[in-house]
């Protein structure tokens, strides 16, 4: 066999390889690697592609569901949503390219997570980000902002995925260290659904779309280390997104798919070729030979070493049944691409990469793609948690609540992200029936009466003061997002981003963030069909937040019954469903503390998940009967913030602003009850609902075969935003602001660029 | 009454099945796909550029669709008097094209914009605007970078003295101002026709909003009014 280089002192280390698992390395060959053995095992092994720290963890998240038709394991998962209809749907991160190329790095990473929900055989219909940066005033923070949000922008809107959700919050914690996740959702039928796998020997390995380049090699192992002061230099392996190409490629690939031609397909994204050859042949049990001068490649003279390693984007791994390659090259010819046969499968289990017909690379399958270890590494829980959750909630000062709320709605993560989805093309394929602005994304479906909702949340304070609380809110948060509009929770999908899983403390908040989220999917019967998890978001030590980031898929049977998230009737009754907030504990890691205290601190408590259940069945439920006239979940800043956006009305339009409500109320708080704690305390499972006022009884009986309060607060009532408090025969106005003074301030607190 | 459409794509082309949608399942008139390369439209009662990214748009938007062997033929059936409507990226190439006057720049906030706009009808003449009235206030989306229309000064006065232009960015209650201009446009022009009337270039997209459920109807009239116009 022709080496192209001999193995000199220790380059594995070089690529990210621990010295270890390169003695496994030769153990299980049987001999030393070459040097493009050694890059492949690189980046399969990195822990980008191979989960060597998550995977013992991950096994705890309940991955079944009698909707469940593709679960973990393959490029997406797929949920059924009845009629023969499914949705396939999976959110992965690009922190680190973002960190160093933030543009670019956004740019591929919705590239990459669009031809995941291709290689499923479904059309990418809509796109949601999550995204976390330091403080926008922050000159480093907001280049990163203004960065990746003009990358989606630039790819998403080209490619015409509509991107109709998301969030962005802030924290310093991010400063060095944003987080980019992208999420895709397609639509398919059930006969429709494809595999990536290489199955039957004899068959064609082709490549579609764009030719292979220099960029990108060895991206992976760059996003499975930590970020040092010369991560810069790594700019070079932030791979260049073209949506054009995209664009071309999911067209021709929908086509192909579509003749019967494609027995497997798989997205060439991290680790490109090594890892979609490697992986499709390790599915089907069979092997595969490459031969790499047949990869139409964008210089001259590429080794083998850059070709297989190469993370060029844009391009789809086909296995093709021999007789019918004339017509997958008469598909890409149509659309103007490139496609190549370039090997066979084999049954022979290895994959064997062939160079002018001469081997120089021979690995395992299997070995490659799920041979690398699996790591239990040691935890324990950080110290800081002793000092934050001791801390004396009680002991703060209420300050005058009127300034407290401009305050709180003028956080940047509360504030109006509409300069960031104005951005974003969110109507495109007009099946936009809610966007971005309305807590949850509602999608039609075309040709039936359903509706598919979609929210991403994450909390990352909330999990940094107590990491199995956070687990459970971002699946509750999310549950509730869906639910308020009316569908019902079906699944999820994550991206657990956290700092270096060698450091026991963050290892811990994994355990308990992954053991809180299993719990809370459990109790709200919303299996995991894939996800990511992203490590080494830290940099010279300081680690972020651990945020875990749930993308929860709901089901509206009729779209034509979901509930606006805004006032939208004068009179209607305002009620809180579920936990009425009051106690000082539920202004442990809030919006409030931080911003009118400087202080992230107390322990937030787990949810009630019996409660949530409930609440979203009483949601659910009430919708169907058109109870309802609006709903939206108390999160970021309490139920002052809920009520507030409640008034606020849509702000999808550019040139003018929709007229505002507001509401009047009167709230009675317990004994041991702050009126802070009341006005914006998040940590509580609860809805803010307003109906007319007919709908009570019934209403009040739903909340109580579902044993859960209901607490009237007042109306929905003229232009200002009124809060009285009742303290025994007494009343006093504790707030009266006018609604569109407070919009504007929501409106205006979030510059970008 | 029977119209046929043809929705010309373009490699990149985006809101080609949107608009396509709207005409085969809200208006109920057939209508075909036309690819880049046919350069024969003459089949056609009306045909509609859609919106997108022809060629991905990394040049300047419609500089490289204006080549394509289908704008051949849409250029000799406009000659003709074939109705030709351009939506967005359609209205560039449009632009690009020469089949109507002027060019857009990049929006002058430099960066992509989507959202709903308010829009005074300026002239309900065209085949393409007869189900409106003039000086009627509707509500469309855009979603657009490079919206910024303009044109040298003695063709806008010849342009408004003609009444070619059909379309204005206004407030609620009709007025066009700074406040009501998404892209800068010159004298907030969305939307323009050619002198003889069957070529209209707009920037808004009336596809998306030809149903209830998407938040409005005005665009529908768009179509309905072509339907009209062969009546």
């Amino acid at each position: 066999m022709k080496s192209e280089s001999t193995v000199a002192s220790c380059p594995w280390r070089e690529m990210g390889l621990k010295d270890h698992e390169y003695r496994m390395i030769v153990e299980k060959l049987g001999r030393e690697p070459n040097y493009t053995e050694l890059g492949m095992f690189a980046v399969l092994w990195s822990e980008h592609c191979a989960y060597k720290h998550s995977r013992a963890v991950l096994r705890r998240l309940p991955t079944e569901g009698p909707r469940v038709l593709v679960g973990p394991g393959e490029n997406a998962g797929v949920l059924d949503i009845g009629d023969g209809l499914a949705v396939a749907f999976k959110m992965e991160s690009h922190n680190h390219p973002c960190a160093v190329e933030p543009f670019q790095g956004a740019a591929t990473g919705v590239g990459g997570i669009v031809r995941d929900i291709l290689a499923m055989g479904a059309r990418p219909m809509a796109l949601f980000d999550p995204l976390r940066f330091g403080p926008p005033d922050d000159p480093r923070s907001a280049f990163l902002f203004q960065g990746v949000v003009s990358g989606i922008s630039f790819y998403g809107n080209c490619l015409g995925i509509p991107t109709v959700g998301g969030e962005v919050e802030f924290s310093r914690c991010y400063r060095s260290n944003p987080l980019c996740n992208v999420m895709c959702l397609g639509i398919l039928r059930h006969d429709e659904i494809f595999r990536g796998r290489a199955s039957g020997p004899g068959n064609l390995v082709m490549i579609v779309g764009h030719s292979t380049g220099r960029d990108g090699i060895h991206g992976c192992t760059f996003a499975s280390e930590e970020l040092a002061e010369d991560s810069e230099s790594k700019r070079p392996n932030v791979q260049v997104g073209d949506p054009f190409m995209e664009k071309l490629l999911i067209e021709a690939c929908l086509e192909m798919m579509r003749t019967g031609a494609v027995i497997g397909i798989q997205d060439m994204g991290a680790a490109g070729i090594t890892s979609s050859c490697a992986e499709t042949a390790a599915r089907a049990g069979t092997g595969m030979e490459i031969e790499i001068r047949q990869v139409p490649t964008r210089e001259e003279g590429m080794t083998p070493y850059e070709v297989m390693l190469s993370e060029s984007q844009e391009r789809m791994l086909l296995i093709v049944a021999p007789d019918k390659a004339p017509v997958v090259g008469e598909i890409a010819r149509k659309w103007g691409l490139c496609a190549a046969v370039i090997g066979k499968v084999t049954d022979t289990g290895d994959l064997v990469v062939k160079e002018n017909g001469i081997e120089v690379a021979r690995i395992p399958a299997k070995l490659l793609a799920e041979g690398a270890p699996v790591y239990q590494p040691p935890s324990s829980e950080p110290r800081y948690l002793r000092e934050t959750s001791c801390f004396e909630l009680e002991s703060l000062p209420v300050p005058p609540l009127p300034d407290a709320a401009f305050k709180v709605i003028s956080a940047p993560t509360v504030a109006s992200k509409a300069p960031v989805w104005r951005q974003y093309d969110y109507m495109v394929r007009t099946d936009t029936v809610a966007g971005p602005g309305s807590g949850a994304a509602v999608l039609r479906v075309k040709g039936t009466r359903k509706g598919v909702v979609v929210s991403t949340d994450g909390n990352g304070r909330i999990t940094y003061l107590n990491p199995r609380a956070g687990g459970m809110w971002a699946v509750v948060e999310s549950a509730l997002n869906v639910a308020v509009t009316g569908a019902r929770p079906i699944g999820i999908t994550n991206c657990l981003n956290f700092g270096n899983p060698e450091d026991p403390e963050v290892f811990w908040q994994f355990e308990e963030a992954v053991a809180g989220m299993a719990e809370a999917c459990r109790q709200l019967g919303t299996p995991i069909t894939g996800g990511n998890v992203s490590f080494y978001n830290e940099t010279e030590g300081e680690a972020i937040y651990p945020t875990p980031v749930v993308g929860m898929v709901g089901l509206l049977d009729d779209i034509k019954k979901r509930v606006s998230p805004w006032f939208n009737r004068e009179g209607d009754i305002v009620a809180v469903i579920g936990e009425m907030p009051g106690e000082p504990s539920h202004l442990a890691g809030s919006e409030y503390l931080e911003r009118c205290f400087g202080l992230v601190g107390g322990k937030p408590a787990e949810p009630d998940l019996g409660l949530a259940r409930n609440l979203v069945e009483a949601l659910v439920r009430g919708a169907e009967k058109g109870l309802y006239s609006s709903a939206t979940d108390v999160s970021h800043g309490g139920i002052l913030a809920a009520l507030a956006e409640s008034s606020f009305g849509p702000s999808s339009d550019l040139t003018s602003f929709s007229p505002v409500s507001g509401a009047e109320i009167e709230i009675s708080p317990g004994e041991n009850h702050r009126l802070d704690a009341v006005l914006f305390g998040e940590a509580v499972v609860a809805a803010v609902v307003s109906f007319p006022e007919s709908n009570l009884p019934e209403l009040t009986a739903l909340a109580r075969s579902l044993d859960l309060p209901l607490t009237v607060l007042g109306r929905v009532k003229g232009g200002r935003i009124m809060v009285r408090a009742r303290e025994g025969a007494q009343v006093r106005t504790l707030l009266d602001i006018e609604t569109r003074a407070l919009r504007d301030t929501w409106l205006r607190a979030l510059v970008l660029s | 009454m029977t119209v046929r459409f043809g929705v010309v794509v373009f490699p990149g082309s985006n809101c080609d099945s949107d608009v396509y949608h709207v005409i085969r399942d809200v208006l109920g008139q057939p209508v075909d796909y036309v690819w880049h390369e046919e350069t024969d439209v003459s089949r056609y009662q009306c045909i509609v550029l859609p919106g997108g990214f022809s060629y991905g748009d990394y040049l300047r938007a419609g500089a490289l669709a204006r080549f394509s062997p289908v704008m051949r033929g849409v250029e000799e059936y406009a000659h003709d008097g074939g109705l030709v409507l351009g939506i967005c990226n359609g209205f560039q190439i449009l632009l690009e094209s020469g089949l109507l006057p002027g060019a857009m720049l990049p929006n002058d906030c430099l960066e992509f914009r989507c959202g709903w706009v308010n829009l005074r009808v300026d002239n309900a003449g065209t085949p393409f605007t007869l189900e409106y009235r003039r000086g009627e206030v509707v509500r469309m989306p855009v979603a657009h970078h490079e919206g910024n229309y303009v044109l040298e000064k003695e063709s806008l006065e010849a342009l408004k003295k003609r009444g070619g232009i059909t379309f204005t960015y206004v407030d609620e209650s009709g007025r066009p101002g700074k406040e009501s201009n998404p892209n800068g446009a010159l004298l907030n022009i969305a939307g323009i026709v050619n002198e003889r009337g069957n070529v209209l270039g707009m920037m808004p997209h009336p596809e998306r909003c030809s149903e209830r459920i998407l938040g409005g109807e005005d665009g529908l009239r768009v179509f309905q009014s072509v339907v009209r116009y062969y009546s």
